[in-house]
C-alpha cells in the first residue's frame, strides 16, 4: 500500500496532536495566573472584594457602560452591628464557607449558579426580596438557618431544608459568607435581579 | 518515548471455545467491571429516590435528603466511570503491550483497597451524612464540592491508588512494546492522575475554589476524559471489528489535537458567572463551541469504520454500544453542550435543568456507553471466547432490550430536563430576575412539574434497562459452543489496488 498523503499521515496528525496540546496549554497557565491575580480576594481589579466588604451595604445595578449588571459597594452597613476588621471578617467568612462545604449546601442549591437544582440559587441569597427589608433580613436569615424546618419557606413547592444542625455561630458565618459573594463581579450574572429595598430604597 | 505502531500483536485473547484462559490483567478487569456495575445500580437507585423527591418532597425527609441521594447519585456514577476505565485498560494493556502485566499482585490488593476507600466513604455519606463547620469534617466526612465530594484522607487515597495503577500500567507497556494508542493513553493518565491535585485544597475564596474545582471538572470529563475513551474506543474497534490499527491510530490522534485544542481553552465557559475575568466570555464561548468537532470526527471513524466492514463484528452487543457511544457522546456532549455554551444563551440556562438535562445525556452517552461495550467484550473471553455476533440463541433479545431501553429512557429524561431547563430559564431567569419566588414559581408551574413526572417515568425505564442488562450479562454466552467470528487482523495493510 501507498503511504498516505502527508495531511492524511499518522506522523503529522502525533506532531499536531502534541504540539496542540502543549500550546493550548501553555495559554491556559497563562490566564490562570492573571486570573489568579484578579480574582484574590481585594485585589485591585475589584472583581472580587476584600471580606471586610461585610461592613459596607452592597446593592447590585444595572452598568449601563458594561452593559450587564454588577455589584455596587455602598455606605458602612455592619454585619450584626459590627464592624469587622479584615482579619475578623475573614474568619467569619471562612467559618461560613467551611460550614457551606460541610453540610453539602452545593448539593440542593447552588453557587454562583454551579451545584444542585433543588434549591434556589445562592449567588445574590444577600439581596433577595424574600427576606422583605433591610431591617428585618439578619434576624430572618438566622432563624431559617438555625431551625429550617420550623421555618420553612416552600413558596407552594413543599420543598423544605432539613435541620442541618447549623449553630447561631455557624449561621452568622454562612450569612458573612453570603453577603461576600453577592457582592463577587460575575458578569452580570444573574441578570435582571432586583435587590430588597436598602438604605431608604 | 518509543512509539511504535508496526509491531504485531501477539494472540493473548485467542483462547479455544469454551475454555477460560483469562491473563492476570484480564482477570482484574472483571473484578473492576463487576465493582462497576455494582455502583451503576447504586447510581440509578439514588438518582431515583432524588427525581422522587422531586414530585413528594417530604420523601425520605430528614432521613435521607435531596443533598445526599444527589451526592451519592453522582459519586457512585463518577466512581464506576472509572472503574469501568481502569477495567478496560487492565483488559486491554497486556495485549496491546504484548507481555504479562508487571504487578498482578500489587494491582490486586490496590482494587481491594480502593473498593474498601469508596465503600467507607459511601457508608459516611448515607450515615453521617454532615459535619460541623470546621476543617476535619471536610477531611473526614464530605468536601462538600460537586462531583469531588470525597473527603480529603479518600482524595489522598484515590492518587495513592491511581498512582500504583498507573506505575503498573505503564511498566507494563516499558516491558512490553509502545504504540500511537498506549502512548496517547499513559499520557492521558499522567494529566488525569495530576488534574486530580488541582480540587485538593481549601480556601475561603468561593472564586479561587471554583476556578481549581473546574481544572478537576472540566479537564477530566470534557478533555482527558474524552481522550481516554477514544483509546479505548480505538482498541475496541480494532477487536470488534478488525479496523486497521493504522487507521485508528491516526484518527485518534486527530481526535486529541482537536479534543485539546477545543476543549482545554474551552474550560473558558465555567468561568463566565465566578468572579474571573470578562476575557473568559469570548475565550470560553468560542472554544467551547468548538468542542462538538472532534465528537462529531468520532462519529464519522466509527461509522466509517463499522462501514467498510459491514457491520460485521464478532460481538454484536459490544459493537452496538459502541456506536451507541459514538452518537450518544456527539448528542449529549457535543449538541447539548453546545446549546448553552454561548455566555449569551448561559446567562439565562445556567444553573437550570439545562444543565442537568446535558449532564444525564453526556455521562451515559459518552462513558456508560464505552464501559458497557468493554464489559461485554470481557464477558465474549471470559466465556472462552464465544459466538456474539448474529443469531444468538434467544435472539438477542436481552442485550437489544437493554440497548433500547437505557437509550430510549436516558433520552426520554434528557428532553424532559430540557423542556423544565427552558421554563426555567424563561420563567425564573429572563422573566423573574433569578430572585428565590422566581425560582420557585418555575418550579410549580405545569410545564416543570409535568417534566419532572416524565424525568421519573423515563428513569424507570432506564432502571428497567439496566436490570435487563445485568440478566444478560449473567446469560449471555453462558452455553454457547461456536467459537467467536473471525475478524481481520488490525495489523495487516490491505493489498495494494491494481
Amino acid at each position: 500500500m501507498t503511504d498516505p498523503v502527508w495531511w492524511a499521515s499518522e506522523n503529522f496528525w502525533r506532531k499536531t496532536a502534541i504540539f496542540v496540546t502543549a500550546f493550548m496549554f501553555v495559554i491556559l497557565i497563562f490566564l490562570t495566573f492573571h486570573s489568579m491575580s484578579v480574582i484574590l480576594a481585594g485585589s485591585e481589579a475589584e472583581r472580587v472584594p476584600a471580606y471586610s466588604v461585610i461592613n459596607h451595604r452592597v446593592d447590585y445595578r444595572f452598568d449601563n457602560e458594561r452593559g450587564m449588571f454588577r455589584p455596587v459597594i455602598g455606605e458602612e452597613a455592619p454585619l450584626f452591628g459590627t464592624v469587622h476588621t479584615e482579619a475578623e471578617a475573614r474568619a467569619l467568612v471562612d467559618l461560613g464557607k467551611l460550614t457551606v462545604q460541610a453540610k453539602n449546601c452545593m448539593n440542593c442549591h447552588t453557587l454562583y449558579g454551579n451545584g444542585a437544582y433543588y434549591a434556589p440559587d445562592l449567588t445574590k441569597a444577600w439581596l433577595d426580596p424574600g427576606w422583605g427589608n433591610e431591617q428585618s433580613r439578619e434576624t430572618l436569615m438566622l432563624m431559617f438557618l438555625t431551625d429550617p424546618v420550623t421555618n420553612a419557606r416552600t413558596y407552594g413547592t413543599g420543598r423544605r431544608m432539613p435541620d442541618l444542625g447549623v449553630t447561631e455561630e455557624e449561621a452568622r458565618g454562612v450569612i458573612a459568607f453570603l453577603k461576600w459573594m453577592s457582592a463577587v463581579d460575575t458578569n452580570g450574572f444573574p441578570y435582571g435581579f432586583t435587590p430588597l429595598p436598602q438604605g431608604g430604597d | 518515548m518509543a512509539i511504535s505502531a508496526e509491531i504485531p500483536l501477539t494472540g493473548i485473547d485467542a483462547a479455544s471455545p469454551g475454555e477460560s484462559t483469562l491473563s492476570a490483567g484480564q482477570k482484574l478487569a472483571l473484578k473492576y467491571f463487576v465493582a462497576a456495575m455494582v455502583l451503576f445500580a447504586a447510581q440509578t437507585v439514588f438518582g431515583l429516590l432524588a427525581g422522587l423527591q422531586f414530585i413528594y418532597p417530604d420523601f425520605l425527609f430528614g432521613v435521607l435528603d435531596f443533598n445526599v441521594n444527589r451526592m451519592v447519585h453522582l459519586n457512585a456514577m463518577i466512581v464506576w466511570m472509572l472503574y469501568g476505565f481502569m477495567g478496560s485498560i487492565y483488559w486491554l494493556v497486556e495485549d496491546e503491550a504484548g507481555t504479562e502485566l508487571v504487578g498482578p499482585k500489587l494491582a490486586n490488593i490496590n482494587f481491594w483497597v480502593l473498593t474498601a476507600a469508596v465503600t467507607v466513604v459511601v457508608l459516611v455519606y448515607l450515615i453521617v451524612q454532615v459535619g460541623d463547620g470546621t476543617r476535619a469534617s471536610i477531611w473526614l466526612i464530605n468536601e462538600g464540592r460537586e462531583y469531588i465530594e470525597a473527603p480529603r484522607w479518600a482524595d489522598i487515597g484515590i492518587v495513592v491508588c491511581t498512582s500504583v495503577f498507573f506505575c503498573n500500567i505503564a511498566a507494563t507497556f516499558m516491558k512490553g512494546r509502545w504504540s500511537g494508542i498506549s502512548g496517547t493513553l499513559v499520557l492521558d493518565l499522567i494529566a488525569l492522575a495530576g488534574l486530580y491535585l488541582a480540587g485538593m485544597f481549601y480556601t475561603t475564596n468561593l472564586s479561587v475554589d471554583q476556578y481549581w474545582w473546574w481544572w478537576v471538572v472540566h479537564l477530566w470529563v470534557e478533555a482527558t476524559w474524552e481522550v481516554l475513551v477514544g483509546c479505548i474506543m480505538a482498541w475496541g474497534l480494532m477487536k470488534t471489528l478488525g479496523a486497521r490499527r493504522r487507521i485508528v491510530t491516526t484518527w485518534l490522534y486527530i481526535e486529541v489535537a482537536l479534543m485539546f485544542g477545543s476543549g482545554i481553552l474551552g474550560l473558558g465557559h465555567h468561568y463566565f458567572w465566578i468572579g474571573t475575568p470578562e476575557y473568559w466570555l469570548g475565550l470560553g464561548g468560542f472554544f467551547s463551541a468548538l468542542e462538538p468537532i472532534p465528537l462529531v470526527a468520532m462519529v464519522v471513524h466509527a461509522v466509517y469504520d463499522a462501514g467498510t466492514h459491514g457491520f460485521k463484528s464478532n460481538n454484536h452487543p459490544a459493537l452496538a454500544w459502541l456506536i451507541a457511544h459514538a452518537f450518544g457522546n456527539f448528542l449529549g456532549a457535543g449538541v447539548w453542550g453546545f446549546m448553552q455554551t454561548l455566555p449569551q444563551i448561559n446567562l439565562y440556562t445556567h444553573g437550570t435543568q439545562w444543565a442537568a438535562s446535558h449532564g444525564h445525556l453526556a455521562f451515559f452517552g459518552a462513558y456508560a456507553t464505552i464501559n458497557i461495550a468493554f464489559i461485554y467484550i470481557a464477558l465474549q473471553h471470559w466465556r472462552g471466547n464465544v459466538w456474539m455476533s448474529g443469531g444468538l440463541p434467544d435472539g438477542g433479545w436481552k442485550w437489544k432490550w437493554s440497548l433500547g431501553l437505557q437509550c430510549v429512557g436516558v433520552m426520554g429524561m434528557t428532553v424532559a430536563m430540557l423542556i423544565a431547563g427552558y421554563e426555567q430559564a424563561f420563567v425564573e431567569r429572563a422573566a423573574g430576575g433569578s430572585t428565590w419566588g422566581a425560582f420557585f414559581d418555575a418550579q410549580t408551574r405545569p410545564w416543570f412539574v409535568q417534566a419532572m413526572q416524565w424525568r421519573m417515568v423515563f428513569g424507570v425505564v432506564t432502571a428497567a434497562g439496566m436490570a435487563i442488562l445485568f440478566w444478560d450479562l449473567l446469560t449471555i454466552g453462558r452455553d454457547e459452543t461456536r467459537p467467536a467470528k473471525q475478524v481481520p487482523d488490525p495489523e495487516a495493510e490491505p493489498a495494494a489496488a491494481g
